[in-house]
């Protein structure tokens, strides 16, 4: 039986693990995890990010490129070398022997901005994000799928098994882990479009489906920030970004944004907090998320599980010592370790939040 | 969009009965089945073999996610005991007809999908929607419950599923509730934060121990009183509970319980029919 009818059963599985002592360990746990939440994909779309993986150059952006048109390196590397200078480049190595179907050609390039003219009045990170627009809207079959420092991302079409299988995923290490299942049900299941989506060191997985799309795009377009991978996802990540790196906003701030209290509760507030709530909402608006959705969000140093706000998608949180973990079920959270010290879910709209200790 | 990679998950991997023989033992009327290394259709695939060959206790060892656990079991009446160690996966009792399942974990979402009969009893906490669309038997959950728990559960007649929580529930707790009752014993929690309560409810009865505000119902239900029908109901009930899960029942009863009923058993007629 295959699933080409229009009934769906959308599910999408997300799975999070981060060492708040900053140790770094091999994705084998992770890949563990994902493989028993199977059912919760239908093999159209996986991936991992991985923080801390690239030491020897963890002062350079790291720009993972997808080339899904063979002809189009030779105009990346154009462009690239144009803006940045490039201390190091290869081919991400991959296991041609993976259960994957026709994979695109990957690329990475660790650089360092080359700022010209006006573009010295900009930030690195925002010059990074220029570019990584630039690539991503401009040229054709080339899309920049991870550019942060010192983490990266690597996905595909194909169950996390497999994906991870691809791209050797147990070789990397590192002290922050996020995968994702997909089950794509109104986008399509194409390489660009799994999971996770980043920019700078931005990634965020997510099971559901963001019904304010449109109006969220449209926003982030005054900001700079292009949707170019058709998939609704691919919003949260610059919302994070322009929010907590660039206005400064703390996640317990921006989780009343992205999921703010019906207004019926904030009525019900004392007057400096109604206000403070109204506020956020008035001014906000077009950055409320909408639908059923549950992400798990990750930046150097930390890592956030948060819903929308009345919880139509599941997440757990668990802590074990100086571990933390976030998932769809809480079965492979069991199954990598059968005691934790704490395992809780969440109200809608409320973060978990995972940081590193100092 | 092409279709070449798309798999179904739940059948991919799956072993014939013949080739899963040494992951059960089993010893007079009880099987006892290794599901580690299984997939959701190979432990409901075993069960179901077990039963037909005679077993009428399966314990289940190494559980870890396996969906629909006792469903697809509706064979001639016949009735079964399954015993759970390891955290069972969505969907647990789905169409349970009449047996028994008793977990030593917390199980997950979906606890009791549309079940017909029979009794799960879980030593831990569930996640969301547990109850929904259950139509009869009993549930008894130790901790808490996620969102929606109840959701569209329904009575008719002889037909009455009861849902009773030791802790606390979250929000939309009977969402469009149509029978049934729901008993929340608060134990250990000092306040339900649950909101939206009963938000479309129009039938059954939820009978909650401790303090629950007016805001925190939705606006298709209302306190109400309870009657010596309801008490001797409770009396039942939160017994059982107490035998399930070793509490004082004297204790519990002695509390307040508050009632919450629907204000109508038709709320949303006016927007179809314009009565």
């Amino acid at each position: 039986m295959r699933f080409n009818d229009d009934k769906d059963f959308s599910a999408c599985g997300i799975f999070g693990i981060m060492d708040r002592a900053g140790r770094r360990f091999s994705g084998k746990l992770i890949v563990e995890a994902m493989s028993l939440m199977k059912v919760r994909g239908n093999g159209l779309g996986a991936g991992f990010a991985v923080y801390g993986l690239y030491k020897k150059f963890k002062d350079y952006y790291a720009l993972h490129v997808m080339l899904d048109n063979k002809d189009v390196k030779e105009k990346v590397y154009n462009y690239i070398s144009q803006n940045f200078d490039i201390v190091y480049e290869d081919e991400i190595p991959v296991n041609d022997k993976a259960n994957v179907v026709d994979p695109p050609k990957f690329v990475r390039y660790f650089v360092a901005p080359r700022k010209r003219g006006t573009e010295k009045s900009l930030s690195d990170d925002d010059y990074v994000i220029k570019k990584v627009m630039y690539v991503n809207r401009h040229i054709d079959g080339a899309y920049i799928i991870s550019s942060g420092k010192n983490m990266g991302v690597f996905k595909g079409v194909g169950f996390p098994e497999d994906i991870a299988d691809f791209f050797m995923i147990e070789e990397y290490r590192g002290y922050i882990w996020t995968a994702h299942t997909r089950f794509p049900t109104n986008t399509p299941g194409w390489w660009g479009g799994a999971h996770p989506f980043s920019i700078l060191d931005w990634t965020v997985v997510h099971n559901g489906e963001i019904s304010s799309y449109g109006t969220n795009k449209r926003y982030l377009e005054m900001f700079g920030y292009y949707s170019t991978l058709k998939t609704d996802t691919e919003v949260m990540a610059y919302i994070f970004d322009l929010l907590m790196r660039r206005q400064g906003l703390p996640i317990e701030v921006v989780a009343k944004i992205l999921a703010p209290p019906m207004w019926e509760e904030i009525e019900r507030m004392p007057e400096k907090e109604r206000n403070f709530y109204k506020a956020l909402r008035m001014v906000y608006s077009p950055l409320l998320v909408n639908g059923p959705w549950a992400v798990i969000v990750a930046r150097h140093g930390e890592m956030f599980g948060l819903t929308d706000r009345i919880r139509l998608r599941p997440l757990t949180a668990a802590e074990k010592g100086s571990l933390f973990m976030i998932s769809s079920e809480e079965a492979p959270i069991r199954y990598l370790f059968p005691k934790v010290d704490k395992v809780y879910t969440p109200y809608g709209g409320e973060p978990i939040v995972a940081r590193l200790e100092r | 969009m092409s279709l070449a990679g798309i798999v179904n998950p739940y059948l991919e991997r799956v072993r014939p009965i013949k080739d899963l023989a040494e992951y059960v033992k089993v010893e007079g009327e009880v099987a006892e089945i290794n599901a580690r290394d299984l997939t959701h259709k190979e432990v409901n695939d075993l069960i179901r073999e077990c039963v037909i060959r005679g077993a009428r206790k399966i314990i289940l060892r190494n559980v870890f996610g396996q969906r629909f656990i006792g469903t697809r079991l509706a064979l001639n009446g016949i009735k079964v005991e399954i015993e759970i160690h390891g955290i069972p996966g969505n969907d647990l009792g789905a169409f349970l007809a009449g047996h028994r399942i008793v977990v030593y974990g917390n199980a997950q979402d979906g606890v009791g999908n549309t079940m017909d009969s029979g009794e799960i009893i879980v030593h831990g906490r569930a996640g969301d929607v547990v109850a929904m669309s259950m139509r009869g038997g009993e549930i008894y959950i130790r901790d808490t419950v996620g969102y929606r728990a109840a959701i569209h559960m329904k009575g008719y007649m002889e037909r009455n599923p009861v849902l009773v929580i030791g802790k606390t529930a979250q929000d939309f707790l009977g969402e469009y509730m149509a029978g049934g009752r729901v008993i929340v014993l608060g134990i250990g929690v000092d306040r339900h934060k649950a909101r939206y309560i009963g938000t479309g409810m129009h039938g059954g009865k939820i009978f909650i121990r401790g303090k629950v505000e007016e805001y925190q119902l939705a606006k298709e239900v209302t306190f109400g009183e309870l009657d010596k029908e309801d008490w001797k109901f409770l009396e039942e009930k939160v017994g059982k509970f107490c035998e399930y899960f070793n509490c004082d029942k004297d204790e519990l009863l002695g509390d307040n319980f508050t009632a919450i009923i629907p204000k109508s058993k038709r709320p949303y007629g006016a927007l179809y029919s314009g009565e």
